[in-house]
């Protein structure tokens, strides 16, 4: 199979979607705006990223643009988080600090053993993978903390009441909101290969790649996505609890969204 | 001989809410004796009064002392260990009598420890190991206090204990906190029930809306203030 799909082919392909805008015109749906809107804007994304790419990606170009391009990817995440969780103090920078080191931590991880070679072919969309992932869920364990603090408020005072410290006070909560901040996750790898093929793999296979090659590089990906993702909410969770509690153990006024 | 120190003092205290303040100037001497009612109609800081004396709050402005020592300067774990808080709405934690006994750490974490502590609540002890949730609210409430007597505390802050039990209940934790009274602890009781503050305190002192100290005095004459 070759790669050649042209611009003719990316055309033929929003054929789908305008099926959808004409039925959604004719049902009076109203989303055929946000659609042609969600299409272009993708279109004109991705095409800004593949001029970047093409460049990064070019074998005179030094690597240290891979490296550029990976960090601010995380600058992007974090600020990202922020945004969706604008009810946790000081989200800002421990986004950053957590999923700039996870994903600094994963990158080590795959190079160091040698999963895969030090390219921007490799460094890019890996740490991509790692930061989107990281990033998404970074934001839901932010996010299940704060409201799982404001929904049991009484809950974490009557124990601070028997005088127990913010982390024994905190605990029950904080562990039931990172199951929860890890459950899809956890879910999805479960069932991978079941329901979909993941992307890396569906890539990689459309691009001509041995079927068994493309599994063992999705196998490595997942796992460290997995892993990326469980200590992102970890790190994030005990990071954005020690900011809701003040030095003399009282659980700060809290603002459920 | 120097005088004993009061148990609680307020002294000029300020505590901001949502707009006005919930004590305002606040100044209170609570004595360290038998049970002090503190009565008041909602909104004049009662609840909070409580919360500052075991530091779950602390002032925006002014001093609390307990037993005459500015409690920003106490060890909070240890200032809750001894005063302890009955919250107004029963909080049981999850899993049985015992687990919700055990969350208290007492020194003697044994069956025998923990029965005897149901008991001074007049508490069934066989009920260890009943689900904490199944409990009726005058149990559960009764639990609760038996969970706080576990950290051997020397005051017991209640903040309106029996709000939502029946007048059966009401009776029996009034008895229970009257008992424990008798046998040496402390209590600071605050309720927006007059009658119950007649009934319960040895003396009684009154909140006025905006959290300002209006009268004091034994039950008899302070509870109509």
């Amino acid at each position: 199979m070759t790669t050649d799909i042209g611009w003719v082919g990316v055309a033929t392909s929003l054929v789908l979607v305008a099926i959808a805008v004409a039925l959604s015109v004719r049902q009076g749906l109203g989303l055929e705006r946000s659609m042609a809107w969600a299409s272009l804007r993708a279109g004109a994304q991705l095409g800004a990223v593949g001029v970047v790419l093409a460049v990064i990606l070019d074998p005179d170009t030094p690597l240290a643009a891979a490296w550029a391009w990976a960090a601010a990817m995380v600058v992007v995440a974090a600020v990202t988080v922020r945004a969706r969780a604008p009810e946790v103090p000081g989200m800002l920078p421990l986004a950053l600090a957590t999923v700039g080191a996870v994903t600094a931590l994963c990158l080590a991880v795959v190079f160091a053993l040698g999963i895969f070679p030090v390219v921007p072919e490799a460094i890019v969309p890996l740490a991509g993978m790692m930061v989107g992932n990281s990033m998404a869920q970074t934001a839901v364990a932010a996010r299940r903390v704060v409201a799982e603090l404001a929904d049991h408020r009484d809950e974490v005072e009557a124990r601070l009441a028997l005088g127990l410290p913010w982390p024994d006070a905190a605990r029950p909560h904080v562990r039931e909101a990172l199951r929860t901040a890890m459950q899809s996750q956890i879910e999805t790898t479960k069932v991978v290969g079941l329901v979909a093929l993941p992307g890396a793999m569906t890539g990689l296979i459309l691009a001509g790649v041995p079927a068994g090659d493309a599994v063992l590089v999705q196998l490595a990906i997942m796992y460290l996505i997995l892993g990326a993702v469980a200590i992102s909410v970890i790190v994030v969770g005990v990071g954005v609890v020690r900011r809701l509690f003040t030095a003399d153990h009282r659980l700060v006024p809290l603002v459920r969204r | 001989m120097p005088a004993t120190p009061p148990l609680f003092a307020f002294e000029d205290v300020v505590l901001h809410g949502d707009g006005a303040p919930r004590l305002d100037h606040l100044r209170l001497e609570i004595p360290d004796d038998g049970v002090t009612v503190v009565v008041g109609p909602s909104g004049s800081g009662k609840s909070s009064l409580l919360r500052l004396c075991n530091r779950l709050e602390v002032a925006d402005r002014g001093v609390v002392r307990f037993r005459g020592q500015d409690v920003d300067a106490l060890d909070p774990l240890l200032l809750r260990r001894t005063a302890g808080m009955v919250l107004q709405r029963p909080v049981p934690f999850a899993g049985t009598v015992r687990d919700n006994l055990l969350v208290a750490r007492p020194a003697d974490a044994s069956d025998v420890s923990l029965a005897a502590s149901l008991e001074r609540t007049g508490l069934d002890p066989a009920m260890l190991g009943r689900v904490a949730d199944e409990l009726s609210g005058g149990e559960l409430q009764r639990m609760c206090i038996a969970r706080t007597l576990l950290t051997e505390p020397e005051v017991l802050l209640l903040d309106e204990p029996t709000a939502s039990l029946d007048a059966a209940n009401v009776a029996r934790v009034e008895a229970t906190v009257r008992s424990l009274v008798a046998r040496g602890l402390r209590a600071v009781w605050v309720t927006h029930d007059h009658a119950q503050a007649e009934r319960v305190g040895d003396r009684v002192l009154a909140l006025a809306a905006g959290g300002r100290a209006v009268a004091d005095g034994a039950p008899e004459q302070g509870a109509g203030a």
